[in-house]
Formats: structure tokens, C-alpha cells, sequence
């Protein structure tokens, strides 16, 4: 907000001394009071009226309190933002980002711990992009806000809101060795030895990724088996040459996502990895993801019904001894 | 920057040359509306439309009152706005073709139309919060400049009507709603659609609002003037409820109103104004028109199919 005077923020609850739900806002409303609003509770009006302001040329950053709340702004994503530019022809290229907290695994139950990401992937022209705690987010999201243009879906998560960023540093990142895809959200791809060679490859992004990284290294301290593992951060579109490369080595897929599983992010990594890469795969592919129901709100419950330490574990040793 | 402005400060008590000018724009409007039409009937126009036909004098009295600065909103039945406010009947002819020349390249048609500062979409209440936002980037920027978006009594049936206006009347934006009744939302009477009152809706909100029952410019121009300085001026929104009839059916499809009620509305058709001017003035107006949309047709064909 200090960096460019176009940006405004619009969202429920965002003003000071309350800052936002998660306090991802606190402070700017003091700083900023002509340019941070708080809305009533009206997700569409909110996500239209960041649309007419940036089709007026100012930079809108809606918040959307839980992520759960965005399928009201739906019409708006999809009829309105998604639409203006190709039907006007590129005479108008609207700068929405929409932030947005997904996930559970906190109790709260069917309504306020979705994953629903895969709900807004393939819209057309609108980005969507879903970080991890390894990715350098503050500036992932500067960019995204000051130097980017058309419309960004910006997915965050409410359990990494308390957690803190692990960025690598020369290529290493604790046991893991790290390389990065180019550009302003990196698709990060990570290694236990090296890239010398692997046998499976993890396709993962935003909340799962701990979990995803935790298990690669208990697969090779339990069982010797050697993971590396994908993590995107633009889901949306989708750049598979990282998964390709990785695969190349592995020849093994499994795509690891908190989301409902039927239709899913995963289902599209896999339909077009076997697309493009058919002649890679030695196993078939294998999603993890949530049961197609309710995220129930009873702990234990949540927890067999959202993807646990052991799914992927048991995921990866199935796939290594169901040899094709 | 659209040069044409469609701004015009009419005389009080309206002169001679107004009244042929409410004329003209009228005339070309009707014309254009009929003449698509025809090409759709004879398979030479693709897809569908929404015509305007006997709402013209809302179009010529709203649109008269702002610059092209001001900013248009319009919904799936746009054209007249369109015409009134940029008078790119070329453009718009050459979208509805498909061709590469019209307004948005053929990509948009007859609902999705931006040129200048005029935007349309055809999602029934979707472009109310996307007006709104729109008002508070002028305000923001302190330009001066208003929106003007147009809904129908059909759209008061979608919720993010009522979130636009509790926000325009809660931060105070320049939107001006022009709510164009013609008491049916396609097939269906409003009394199916619409519980209560139209105008206790923008009084819910405590926006200020005004209710106009003619097919007058004369009567109607008055109206928008002052909600036009009101909104520009104080810098809130306000709301203008225009009672008015479609001589035609809805898109291209069957009319089944009755005939009694569309008789009634064409005895106050707004191209009677006509009757007023110089016959022989009215007839080279008449012929003007004629020639300009023939002209069109016939060259923009020439480059169709």
C-alpha cells in the first residue's frame, strides 16, 4: 500500500484495532484509512465492486474471510472479471487479487474449513495461485498486488498463518536440496539426494506441503525410499515441465491436495501429465486428497477425513511394492 | 477517448430544434432496433438480441443529461443506450455481425459492449456492484464524474441489487440506478416478480428517489437533470424509477402479453413526438436516418459472410 497509491483494500472485519480475522490486515487501516474499507457482509457486492474499480484502473485486494465464502462471489469471478477482458476485446485488463484463507484440521467444521481451490482452477484468465510455507511469500504477494496485472485468486492458509516462513537459502532447505522454476510464483522441486535419482514424485502446493515434506523424510528414515516432491504455487494455469522433470527420474505420481478428491487439482495435474507424459509413468498415477463429504467438525472425525501422515505414507509403500 | 459527447442542455421550455433533435435519436434508435431485427428474421444475423423498441425517450432523456465522461453501465438490452451515448451505430451494427470491426471485434455482441466509458454485460444484477465500484473510483479520484447504470424490474429479483445499494448509500458513492419498468421480466408480469414497492426499496437504503410514469423526454429529461446534479454534486447515490412499455417481445422469441395492454402503451409511443415537428422537416429526418442505416447495412454485409 505504501509502494503504490492505486491499491485498496476491501474486506469484512479488516479495520483496525480488529485487522482482519487472521490479522493479515492489522495496522493498514491506521496507515491507510482513505484506502482500507470494511464491508458488510456481502461477498458478491464486494468481489463486483473490485471489479468496477479496477476497470476504472485502481488495484483492489479483496479479502474474503474464509475461504468457504468465496463460492457467493462466484458470478462475479466468473461472468464479470473472468469475462472483461477477452469480451471487450483487450481493451480493459481489470487487476483484481482476491485473498482468500482455505483449510482445516482446526474443528470448525463443515462450512469454515474447505478446500476450495479446485472450484476456481481453468476459469479462464484468472490466476490462481496457492503458496507454501516455503515459498517467499511476502514477496509473492507484493508482486501479485503492485507488479502484476488481470485478475489473482491469492489462496492462503489458516494453519500457516501461524507457522513461519522456511525459505531456502543456496539451493538447500534443511535436509532438502531445492531448485526453483522461473518467474514470480516459482514451482519449487525438492530433493533428499540431490536429484541423483528418485522414485517417487510428490505434486503438492499450499497447506499440505509440511505434511508432504515431513513424510519424505520418515518414507526414507522408515523405508528407504527416496521422494521428491513438486511444490506448485500458481495452480492455475498449470506449468507441468517441473513435474515432467521430475518424473523422468521417478516415473512414479502422486498428487497430494486437502481439496474433495473426484474432479479435483490433482485429477488435472494427472490428466495432464499422462497427456504429455505418458511414456514417463512406470505405476499408475495416485491422488490423495479429502473423501468426497462434509470436513466433519469432531476432531478425530476431521482427521480420518482429511488426508493424514499415514495416507501418504501408506500411498507411497502400496505404489512401491504394487510394481506394474 | 470517445470524442462524441452525448451532452446536451435542452431549452426550458423545450425549443423547435430540441423537440427534432429528441426526434432524431429517437428515430434512429427505432429504426435500428427494427432493422436488426428484420436481419435476424431473415438468417442474416447470428445469435440473439434484446431490442429497445418503446423505450427510446428513457435512453434520450438519461443519456442527454451526462458527458462522455460520465460513466454507462447498461444490461443485455443496451442498444439504445449504446447509440444515445456514442452514436457508433457503425460499430455496434458491425458487432452484431461478428466482425472484426465491431466495437469489441466481434468477441462481445449484442450484451457485451465497451467502448469509451460505456460498459455493458448481460448478467441480470451482476453490473450493479461492478457500477458501484466503478462510483468509487471516481470519487477516489475525485473526478467529478458519475456512473449511471440501468437496471429493469426483472433485476430487482437478484440480491447483489440490494448489497450495491446498501454500500452506494453507506459510503456515499456517485451512482445514479435508472430503473427502466416496462412491467415484464421476459414473459413473466411483475406482479410474479416484485413483492411491495419498487422506490420503498431505494428508501430502505435512504437513497433519495423519484418515480416518472411517461414516454416524454420533455417530462423525463427534468427528472435525470437533477438526479444527475444531485449525485455529482453531493456525491450520493439516487435512484430513478422510469415507468415505461417494450413495443416489441423480449429477445426473439414469442410475445404473449395482451394485445390490450401493448395497444394502450402504443398510443403513447415515443416516436409521437414526432407529430409535433414540420412534416416535411419530420420526412427529411425520416429519410436521413433511412439512408444512414441502409448505407450501413449495405456496405457492412458486403464484408459479412
Amino acid at each position: 500500500m505504501s509502494e503504490d497509491p492505486d491499491v485498496i483494500m476491501l474486506g469484512e472485519d479488516i479495520i483496525d484495532p480488529y485487522g482482519g480475522a487472521f490479522k493479515v490486515t492489522k495496522g493498514l487501516s491506521d496507515k491507510f484509512p482513505d484506502r482500507v474499507f470494511t464491508t458488510p457482509i456481502s461477498e458478491a457486492a464486494i468481489v463486483g465492486i473490485a471489479n468496477g474499480l479496477a476497470l476504472r484502473n485502481k488495484k483492489p485486494v479483496v479479502e474474503i474471510m474464509f475461504g468457504d465464502f468465496i463460492s457467493l462471489a462466484f458470478d462475479q469471478i466468473l461472468n464479470h472479471l473472468s469475462k472483461f477482458r477477452s469480451m471487450y476485446n483487450n481493451q480493459v485488463d481489470p487487476h483484481v487479487v482476491i485473498r482468500t484463507p482455505m483449510g482445516g484440521y482446526r474443528g470448525y467444521g463443515p462450512t469454515h474449513s474447505q478446500s476450495l481451490e479446485k472450484f476456481l482452477i481453468g476459469i479462464p484468465n484468472i490466476r490462481v495461485v496457492y503458496p507454501s510455507h516455503i515459498h517467499a511469500l511476502d514477496d509473492m504477494l507484493f508482486n501479485a498486488i503492485v507488479q502484476q496485472n488481470g485478475p489473482i485468486i491469492f489462496i492462503e492458509n489458516k494453519l500457516l498463518y501461524s507457522t513461519f516462513n522456511s525459505l531456502p537459502a543456496d539451493g538447500r532447505l534443511d535436509d532438502f536440496y531445492i531448485v526453483h522454476s522461473d518467474g514470480y510464483f516459482p514451482t519449487l522441486t525438492l530433493s533428499l539426494n540431490n536429484f541423483d535419482h528418485g522414485d517417487v514424485t510428490f505434486v503438492t502446493f499450499g497447506g499440505m506441503t509440511p505434511m508432504v515434506l515431513s513424510q519424505a523424510v520418515h518414507l526414507l528414515i522408515e523405508e528407504e525410499i527416496l521422494c521428491e516432491i513438486v511444490v506448485l504455487s500458481e495452480i492455475s494455469p498449470l506449468d507441468i515441465s517441473p513435474i515432467l522433470a521430475s518424473l523422468k527420474r521417478t516415473g512414479r505420481i502422486i498428487t497430494v491436495e486437502e481439496g474433495t478428491t473426484t474432479a479435483s487439482v490433482g485429477s488435472e495435474i494427472i490428466a495432464s501429465v499422462t497427456t504429455s507424459g505418458f511414456q514417463l509413468l512406470k505405476v499408475p498415477p495416485k491422488k490423495v486428497a479429502a473423501i468426497d463429504d462434509i470436513v466433519p467438525s469432531s476432531k478425530e472425525l476431521e482427521r480420518k477425513y482429511l488426508p493424514s501422515k499415514q495416507l501418504i505414507f501408506d500411498t507411497v509403500t502400496n505404489m512401491m511394492t504394487a510394481e506394474v | 477517448m470517445q470524442k462524441y459527447n452525448p451532452y446536451r442542455e435542452f431549452s426550458n421550455p423545450f425549443s423547435i430544434e430540441d423537440l427534432e433533435y429528441i426526434y432524431t435519436k429517437t428515430i434512429l434508435i427505432r429504426r435500428f432496433e427494427e432493422t436488426i431485427l428484420e436481419l435476424f428474421s431473415q438468417g442474416k444475423l447470428n445469435g440473439t438480441t434484446h431490442a429497445y423498441i418503446g423505450q427510446e425517450a428513457n435512453a434520450v432523456a438519461c443519456i442527454s443529461a451526462i458527458s462522455n465522461e460520465d460513466v454507462l453501465f447498461s444490461n443485455h438490452r443496451c442498444h439504445g443506450h449504446f447509440i444515445m451515448y456514442t452514436d457508433n451505430v457503425r460499430g455496434l451494427l458491425a458487432e452484431l455481425m461478428g466482425l472484426e470491426s465491431g466495437v469489441c471485434g466481434g468477441k462481445g455482441g449484442s450484451q457485451h459492449l465497451h467502448t469509451g466509458n460505456f460498459y455493458s454485460n448481460g448478467i441480470q444484477g451482476g453490473i450493479v456492484p461492478v457500477s458501484t465500484g466503478m462510483a468509487l473510483a471516481e470519487k477516489i479520484k475525485q473526478t467529478g464524474n458519475i456512473v449511471m447504470v440501468f437496471l429493469g424490474d426483472g433485476t430487482l429479483g437478484q440480491g447483489v441489487v440490494y448489497e450495491s445499494m446498501n454500500i452506494a448509500a453507506l459510503w456515499k458513492l456517485p451512482v445514479l440506478f435508472i430503473l427502466e419498468n416496462n412491467y415484464y421480466a421476459q414473459s413473466t408480469p411483475s406482479h410474479l416478480q416484485i413483492a411491495g414497492s419498487i422506490t420503498d426499496r431505494a428508501k430502505a437504503f435512504s437513497i433519495p428517489f423519484y418515480e416518472c410514469s411517461s414516454n416524454d423526454v420533455r417530462e423525463i429529461y427534468p427528472i435525470i437533470k437533477d438526479a444527475v446534479r444531485f449525485v455529482r454534486s453531493i456525491i450520493q447515490p439516487y435512484f430513478v424509477l422510469l415507468n415505461t412499455f417494450r413495443l416489441c417481445h423480449h429477445s426473439k422469441n414469442d410475445d404473449h402479453r395482451p394485445q390490450e395492454i401493448i395497444d394502450q402503451w402504443k398510443k403513447k409511443d415515443p416516436l409521437l413526438i414526432g407529430n409535433e415537428l414540420d412534416q416535411n422537416i419530420r420526412k427529411e429526418i425520416d429519410s436521413k436516418i433511412e439512408k444512414r442505416i441502409d448505407d450501413l447495412v449495405r456496405e457492412l454485409s458486403g464484408t459479412y459472410e
